[in-house]
């Protein structure tokens, strides 16, 4: 009976899938556009970032002022609360007229998407925009922590790991794992990582895993357990070594990201790190961070990624999602994106691809020291299959939350 | 008068229908969102992959990391806090009865009341903190701190800062209810009598008000137990986070993009719900025993008991929880005005309204859509409530009364349990999203507080009036507007503040039935508590503070000034 179901199923998906292709062959751009003048997006992003809460406001601006579109920013505190959301959507037996109309994803919010097909598409290859990704430097772009994006995500912007130090009590801050376990011994309590699963804590894990296993080509594959045993055992043993010597001797771990740069802004730690290699620029310039902090990264490379908007199945305004997801790929939005003092957020633009006037919108972003140049943000490690980082903060909540 | 007035069967038949209507509106949620939690609890959720009965789950449940220890931590922090804060109520009841110093609690009991849970976290923590204000204020002239100390209390692993906040927040609900409840049993003139027994305030209180009140405020116990168990907003700010309490594990494990672990998730919520209800039960079963422990001693004729110590004891908790109160209130109304504040200064280095400026548009926004929502679920609210309460005058108590007990099931029954269940329902009929879906959702945390305030003053009422007026041939609509509703009106007014007040501090009843759509201060305070700029964060709880204090205030200015009228004129 349950396979009967699941037959059942598989073939209505198809049929839908079909369906959806044929649409995106006849449907030419300029219909879309038509289409999406006078629809309200609704647009489901994290919101617990001034910075980008204001971005978000001004794209709004700019898609009613060109489009006709009303962008409504959703502001959630996580973004797996509005998979949870698709997920009752799916429940309650919804197939159109959804509360979604778009979503700010990537990682396992993706590959749970994707994989209970609530996502609609391919559609990143109708947007005119996207002939200006730089698909072939930042792969990252279509390969969502190994998982090909299949145009189910449009690329919005880059991340990646970035350490910083508050100089006034690191003279030479540690430019590799073991350099900062040597750190954090002489100086004990002055550093600390969130606690996974939270993503920043979790990133931790993977860059810790990263540098520490020999061979990174399995962890480029779905997670075995024995393989996991065998893998990560070296992490864990850093870990245990290095937890007494962090803050609150590792017996508590901030929450999130933000509650880890709370601390570096009242003097309670000297090192954290970061996903958004503009963080200190634009933190100090908002009085998050004191001005004394300077980024840095390893010298083998840190963790980086890219992150996207996709469209729900059920979205009730498809056309003004996508007519908006092509805005955020214009070099106008990415160059705004871009400058730290909006946002710091790198673009997913080849800018060779550009013409002169938009690549010069690029040229124009302000820099300051506070912030790496591409030359230090050059050695980029890409994310593990998606597998590994449930297991990773599976395994790190068994030995370390008791 | 022997006629059958048609105007009055007419009333009666339409006021027949609303103990059912609004056990409808109530019940249906509670029961499709319990439903919609208990079945996936065991592995089945229609139209996902791997669904169909299993246990795994469970299995999955208890064996996921860190659960035993955030159950231990919710019991500990839930039982413990809620043990102190009756036993902090009684204390000050029993030993501070009628002295100056209750009448000025009395007077600002509305304000600590209004502050919601949420942004009462946040003060707390601000001030409290390792690099709160506390030690900023001592720092470092006398403490040598150049730096924050490195000691662990706010979100602590073993929760004492939630379970501290939790006894402040509850003492003052406890204490309304009391004082409620020695209003009815006349509680006075009881301890005049007590006194020129010879009986010393403490013992005289707790031997005979005590025994009176406390089947009245029996139901309050177990919703400040069944919170203080369930609580999620407060926990998330103050709670310990590796791991959280029970309640904050399963709302993660409902989110969280694994569709097992939003199974696990389910689980977890039903273990919430069997926690709460075990509470409850072996609570009752103390209730029994402390009452047979203790009857020697109350009827054995002792006219003391430890009064000093008593009065000394509860007074100075009390002195330093209103100080926390209003210290935490204080580090909000700094910390959303400043721009730079390092530690260890004392204050911040100026003090300027930019931060208000640049948030105003999406804070008034909020503003509008809670007030919207509050107003509507808690006028709603009243009406219900006086017509379920007009009915039990017209069409016999009995029945009414024991069924609209079942009213207070929401708060008892944890909101984790079923919230997402009624998400559910509400896509099903495609209200999700909407105003309806949020005040519906309200309504079902509002309706029973609105009930236990307004019922002890309505059934209170002296029915002579009623009687008097009927007799001469009044209607009961005419009735009703001409005699108890303004009589009633003082009781009225605090009843939908406190509505409005309960509807203002719904997190998750927002969240699930709003799809994101309509955020409400509570959702966006608990947003910007997530992102680590403490000034945005003290903005939007100063504002979920304040909102509901405008209106708690005007409703006592009401409630006041209804009093006097009636005193000068009688």
């Amino acid at each position: 009976m349950r396979r009967f179901f699941l037959i059942l199923i598989a073939v209505f998906a198809v049929a839908e899938i079909s369906v959806e292709y044929a649409r995106a062959e006849t449907s030419d751009w300029d219909d879309v556009v038509a289409a999406a003048d006078g629809q309200t997006v609704y647009w489901h992003a994290w919101g617990g970032d001034e910075n980008v809460n204001r971005y978000i406001a001004w794209a709004a601006e700019q898609v009613r002022d060109k489009y006709g579109i009303t962008l409504r920013h959703v502001r959630v505190g996580n973004i797996s609360e509005s998979v949870t959301l698709l997920v009752a959507e799916k429940t309650g037996g919804r197939t159109k007229d959804g509360r979604i109309d778009l979503l700010w994803l990537n990682g396992e919010n993706f590959a749970a998407l994707k994989n209970a097909d609530l996502l609609y598409g391919p559609f990143t290859q109708q947007l005119p925009n996207f002939a200006y990704v730089d698909t072939l430097n930042k792969p990252t772009t279509l390969v969502d922590f190994t998982l090909p994006t299949d145009g189910l995500e449009a690329p919005w912007g880059m991340a990646q790991i970035v350490f910083f130090a508050d100089t006034a009590h690191v003279k030479s801050p540690p430019r590799s794992l073991a350099e900062l376990k040597v750190w954090a011994t002489e100086n004990p309590g002055r550093f600390t990582y969130p606690a996974p699963p939270d993503f920043t804590g979790t990133t931790f894990l993977k860059q810790g895993l990263m540098d520490l296993v020999g061979d990174r080509a399995p962890l480029y594959e779905p997670v075995t357990e024995a393989g996991f045993a065998s893998l990560s055992a070296p992490l864990w043993r850093f870990l245990d070594a290095l937890h007494p010597t962090l803050w609150r001797s590792g017996k508590v771990f901030p929450a999130s990201y933000p509650a880890l740069r709370q601390l570096m802004n009242d003097g309670a730690i000297d090192i954290a790190f970061s996903f958004n290699p503009a963080e200190v620029s634009s933190a100090v310039s908002r009085q998050l961070l004191p001005a004394t902090v300077k980024p840095f990264v390893f010298k083998q490379g840190t963790i980086g990624n890219s992150h996207f908007v996709g469209i729900p199945k059920t979205a009730s305004a498809k056309e003004g999602a996508m007519v908006v997801a092509n805005f955020l790929l214009s070099p106008v939005a990415q160059a705004h994106k871009a400058d730290p003092l909006v946002w710091g957020d790198p673009t997913v633009l080849d800018i060779e691809k550009l013409d002169a006037t938009s690549s010069a919108l690029f040229r124009d972003i302000s820099h300051d020291d506070l912030m790496l140049g591409p030359r230090d943000l050059s050695r980029v490690l890409s994310e593990p299959h998606p597998s590994w980082t449930e297991r990773l903060e599976e395994e790190w909540q068994r030995r370390y939350q008791r | 008068m022997t006629s059958v007035d048609p105007l009055r069967t007419g009333a009666r038949r339409w006021l027949r229908f609303f103990p059912p209507v609004t056990m409808v509106l109530f019940l249906v949620p509670i029961a499709a969102g319990l439903a919609g939690t208990l079945l996936p609890s065991f592995g089945y959720l229609p139209g996902n992959e791997n669904t169909g009965l299993s246990l795994m789950p469970w299995r999955d449940l208890f064996n996921a990391p860190g659960v035993e220890s955030a159950l231990r931590v919710t019991v500990v922090t839930g039982v413990v806090a809620t043990v102190l804060a009756v036993l902090l109520a009684i204390a000050i009841s029993a030993a501070w009865h009628g002295t100056r110093a209750v009448s000025y609690l009395r007077k600002w009991l509305a304000p600590l009341l209004a502050a919601p849970h949420a942004a009462f976290a946040m003060g707390f923590a601000f001030l409290l903190a390792p690099s709160g204000w506390l030690t900023r204020m001592l720092s470092p002239w006398a403490t040598g701190w150049e730096r924050p100390p490195d000691f662990i209390f706010v979100q602590d692993p073993n929760g004492l800062a939630l379970l501290i906040a939790l006894v402040c927040k509850e003492v003052f609900f406890l204490l309304l209810m009391i004082w409620a409840a020695m209003a009815q049993v006349k509680a006075d003139k009881l301890l005049d009598i007590g006194r020129t027994l010879g009986y010393r305030p403490v013992a005289a209180w707790c031997k005979i008000v005590l025994p009176l009140i406390y089947p009245q405020i029996r139901l309050p116990v177990y919703a400040v137990l069944a919170y203080s168990l369930s609580v999620v907003d407060m926990a998330i700010i103050l709670g310990p986070t590796a791991p959280p309490t029970l309640s904050v594990l399963v709302l993660t494990w409902f989110q969280d993009p694994e569709p097992a672990v939003r199974f696990q998730g389910a689980a977890g919520a039903v273990l919430l719900l069997v926690c709460v209800v075990t509470a409850i039960a072996l609570w009752r079963a103390a209730e029994c025993l402390g009452a047979s422990a203790t009857r020697g001693w109350r009827t054995g004729g002792a006219r003391h008991f430890a009064d000093t110590a008593v009065q000394w004891i509860s007074g100075s908790i009390m002195m330093a929880i209103l100080a926390v109160t209003v210290g935490a209130l204080l580090t909000l109304v700094l910390w959303s005005l400043t721009t730079v504040w390092r530690f260890p200064d004392f204050a911040p280095n100026s003090l300027s309204l930019v931060m208000w400026h640049d948030i105003w548009p999406r804070l008034k926004e909020s503003i509008i859509v809670t007030t919207v929502v509050a107003s509507v679920s808690a006028t709603i609210a009243v009406v219900a409530a006086l017509g379920c309460l007009e009915n039990e005058q017209w069409n016999g108590a009995r029945a009414g009364r024991r069924s609209l007990t079942l009213l207070y099931a929401p708060l008892v029954v944890p909101q984790i349990s079923f919230l997402f269940g009624l998400q559910i329902m509400f896509v099903m009929m495609n209200l999700d999203g909407t105003w309806g879906a949020v005040i519906w959702g309200h309504l079902i945390f509002v309706l029973p507080y609105t009930f236990l305030v307004l019922s002890d003053p309505y059934r209170a009422l002296d029915s002579r009036y009623a009687r008097a007026a009927s007799s001469l041939g009044a209607s009961p609509f005419r009735l009703f507007w001409r005699i108890r509703a303004p009589l009633l009106l003082g009781a009225i007014a605090i009843s939908f503040a406190i509505g409005f007040a309960v509807s203002v501090t719904q997190y998750l009843a927002t969240l699930f039935p709003g799809a994101g759509r309509l955020s409400t201060l509570t959702t966006e305070a608990v947003i910007a508590a997530s992102g680590g700029d403490r000034r945005i964060a003290a903005i939007y709880g100063l504002t979920q503070f304040v909102v509901p204090l405008l209106v708690f205030g005007s409703a006592m200015m009401v409630s006041i000034r209804r009093a006097r009228h009636f005193a000068g004129s009688s």
